[in-house]
């Protein structure tokens, strides 16, 4: 194969100063980041892999992870499809097809993307994208809200759900630990048949490239893990479709953050823009009720001032109208006393006469 | 319901044992034993959650219809002292309270639902992880529980007889109801967002990048309605405790507010049709999914808005307490579709989730909960009725 351990070595060497010197991680923004220069991947080729599950069991092993209840040379679990969990980081499936001349194994694990969902997803950065390639967890921070299981697009993250206490996300580390003391990943390092290569990615690319070019027709011209996502560290080699080795084709070339940052963009913006927009409306609200209260106000004195003065009408009339009557009354008064004057006048005349026929 | 108001007519007897406080009493023990469980067994003990779906019932009703079914309190102290609508004053205080609770009960079923719940401050005050959507949804729900708590003190103080530090608190008002209504509309839409990062695991006829608009959206007509709906239930059984003004105001409000609903309702329609649009989503349409969405929008959007408009126009309090009480119904259908039905779709069927008894426990749990403290703190404190000595402060 192309990359021998001694090449490795040399390129482990070469990026070693890099991968430890501390630098502002760009991953989990919404920034385009197209991976740490110098990080590190594996290279999977499915048409190498027998399924013979040490890559299992070496993990289990550097990783101290329970005993399973069946033993990892037992090749019968291979007939059903099996999921990651809280104890497994890695498992191998088995694909069987009708037409091809034989199945196909295929190695699950973290593809530690270059931009993780996860770690963009996690609110207290107990998930990050390390300079040696690996998405590394930290159980000290972690809150245990799972939104890492809800962010990842390849299903990775396990959780201890059966732990009280101290319930843990599981997933696979890249064996980073061992990176760095110069060792090859546990699964790597076991794989007797080739089908994992260790080495920088952008070299891995090149290699999978050339592996595609030189045996066009055993090989689907396409390097998982290239793009998906925006690209993983983990990248597949296949002889069929990745879908038919239930591997979603559909995911995109856009990573994670992407979906996320208009969203949190808007954040600053739409505070401030509310802010400004609330203390208008407050502001408009509250001029409209001053208007308001004035012009009733206003009115109030109109009306109180217009019915002031038709009072003073009224009551200007009214006088006019007591003063006419008083003086009819007078004059009525007075001419009921000259008329009463006048009959009393008529009546002793005539009374006279009375008299005076009387008499006769 | 006839049992709660039987015992509200008993509530005059010394007795105990009254219908709803027995239902009250067995929920809230089966509750503590599920308590029990969870905490020493973890969260494998009590639910059916698991590596396909790590967030369940809890998330998906506790937090997700507990949020927006608490939108009322925003909407009203809005509508009533930012937009200047005095004749919903009488309507603030229960939806304050109830929002204070709502927020106040999250947070308690968000201490069953994470792993290591003695961290919940870790993402404010330890370790922040900005780029996610759940920092903003942290931090908006802790800032404003603390606006609704500082919100709803005033009722607390009147009561103790605090009359300088109420007094310190009613003259906050304004700054409490902006910062309020900036903090829903950032967490109402986040938790939306919060599915932005699944494209490829949340159906696309649920999924758009309006996500988050979708949810502001409808948690303000799920705010107006559940206003409505709580406020039945409230001259329902906690009618000797309104005084004349809130009983004149309140079927102004339930008109009202009807009346916004439904207009905001139809608007939130056309936003969903763009986001089809936006996505050419229309093919999924005809598919047993696309039923499914045309049963959410049609059955509990488009025909709750038509009821609740014609139920404003014709003054017909009945229809609108009805509608409300539907429209509330079709809240948490949405959100449940989103965060539950929905999101998986790819999955076999022998692999979904559903909740388990003990899950359905804690949360009803919680919601009796919720209820017990209403009911308490609304027989004693001012929330129906103005209380005596503030009664000329209160208009400010």
């Amino acid at each position: 194969m192309g990359i021998t351990r001694r090449q490795l070595f040399g390129w482990m060497a070469a990026a070693g100063a890099g991968a430890l010197a501390p630098g502002v991680a760009k991953a989990a923004t919404g920034k385009h980041f197209s991976g740490y220069p110098e990080s590190f991947g594996v290279l999977h080729d499915i048409t190498h892999c027998i399924g013979c599950r040490k890559c299992e069991a070496a993990c289990n092993e550097v990783n101290d992870l329970p005993a399973p209840d069946k033993p990892f040379d037992d090749l019968k679990v291979l007939q059903d499809k099996r999921q990651l969990n809280a104890t497994a980081y890695t498992v191998v499936n088995r694909y069987q097809f009708e037409s091809a001349s034989g199945p196909l194994y295929v190695k699950t694990q973290c593809n530690h993307c270059l931009e993780p969902a996860c770690a963009s997803a996690c609110f207290v950065k107990a998930l990050r994208k390390d300079e040696t390639g690996a998405v590394v967890y930290d159980a000290s921070l972690c809150v245990g809200c799972r939104y890492c299981m809800i962010a990842c697009p390849f299903q990775v993250p396990a959780y201890e759900y059966d732990k009280a206490f101290t319930p843990r996300v599981m997933k696979c580390t890249l064996c980073y630990p061992r990176i760095r003391e110069g060792k090859l990943p546990g699964c790597v390092a076991a794989c007797p048949k080739e089908a994992l290569t260790f080495g920088k990615r952008d070299e891995l690319i090149k290699e999978a490239q050339r592996r595609i070019n030189r045996n066009p027709e055993k090989y689907v011209d396409h390097i998982y893990g290239q793009f998906e996502m925006g690209g993983t560290s983990w990248l597949y080699l296949s002889p069929r479709s990745f879908s038919s080795l239930g591997m979603r084709e559909d995911l995109g070339d856009k990573a994670a953050p992407e979906y996320t940052s208009g969203a949190l963009a808007v954040v600053p913006m739409a505070v401030t823009a509310g802010a400004v927009l609330l203390t208008g409306i407050y502001a408009i609200a509250r001029r409209r009720e001053q208007i308001a209260e004035d012009e009733r106000q206003a009115a109030v004195a109109q009306t109180r001032a217009q019915a002031e003065e038709e009072m003073k009408q009224k009551l200007a009339e009214q006088k006019k109208a007591a003063d006419k009557e008083r003086e009819s009354v007078v004059k009525r008064e007075v001419e009921k006393a000259l008329k009463e004057a006048e009959e009393q006048r008529a009546a002793d005349k005539p009374a006279a006469d009375d008299d005076s026929g009387k008499e006769t | 319901m006839q049992q709660i108001s039987a015992s509200l007519k008993n509530a005059a007897k010394p007795s105990v044992w009254t219908p709803f406080n027995i239902v009250a009493g067995i929920i809230i023990a089966v509750g503590l034993v599920l308590t029990v469980i969870r905490f020493t067994g973890g969260l494998g003990a009590v639910t059916n959650l698991d590596h396909h779906t790590p967030w369940g019932l809890w998330i998906g009703f506790d937090l997700l219809c507990g949020v927006a079914l608490a939108a009322g309190g925003y909407m009203t102290s809005a509508a009533c002292y930012i937009f200047g609508l005095k004749r919903f004053h009488s309507a603030v205080r229960p939806a304050i309270l109830t929002a204070f609770l709502g927020y106040a009960l999250v947070v308690l079923a968000l201490h069953y639902d994470v792993g290591r719940p003695w961290r919940l401050p870790y993402p404010i005050f330890y370790s922040q992880g900005t780029s996610s959507l759940l920092f903003e949804v942290a931090l908006c729900v802790f800032l404003y529980l603390t606006v609704l708590f500082v919100e709803f003190t005033p009722a607390a103080l009147e009561w103790l007889g605090l009359k300088r530090a109420r007094n310190l608190v009613v003259r906050l008002v304004l700054v409490l109801t902006i910062f309020g209504v900036l903090l829903s509309t950032l967490h109402q839409s986040s938790l939306g967002a919060l599915y932005l990062i699944a494209p490829s695991k949340l159906h696309p006829l649920w999924y758009s990048s309006y996500l988050a608009l979708f949810f502001f959206v409808s948690s303000m007509f799920a705010g107006l309605s559940m206003v409505i709906f709580e406020s039945t239930l409230s001259h329902r059984f906690l009618h000797h405790k309104m005084d004349e003004h809130h009983i004149e105001q309140s079927h102004g409000v339930a008109i009202s507010f009807a009346k916004a609903a439904s207009f905001i309702m139809v608007g939130y329609l056309f936003m969903q049709m763009i986001g089809l649009a936006a996505d050419n989503d229309w093919h999924y349409l005809t598919t047993g999914w696309g039923a499914w969405y045309l049963v959410e929008m049609i059955g509990f959007v488009a025909l709750p808005a038509f009821f609740f408009a014609v139920g404003s126009r014709e003054r017909n309090l009945r229809l609108i307490r009805w509608t409300a009480l539907w429209a509330v119904l079709g809240i948490v259908l949405n959100r449940l579709n989103v965060s539950l039905v929905a999101f998986n779709w790819q999955l076999p069927a022998d692999q979904r989730y559903f909740p388990s008894w003990m899950e359905v426990g804690i949360t009803l749990f919680i919601v009796t909960l919720g209820v017990v403290a209403y009911r308490f703190i609304a027989t004693r404190m001012p929330i129906f009725y103005e209380h005596p000595d503030y009664k000329e402060q209160q208009e400010e």
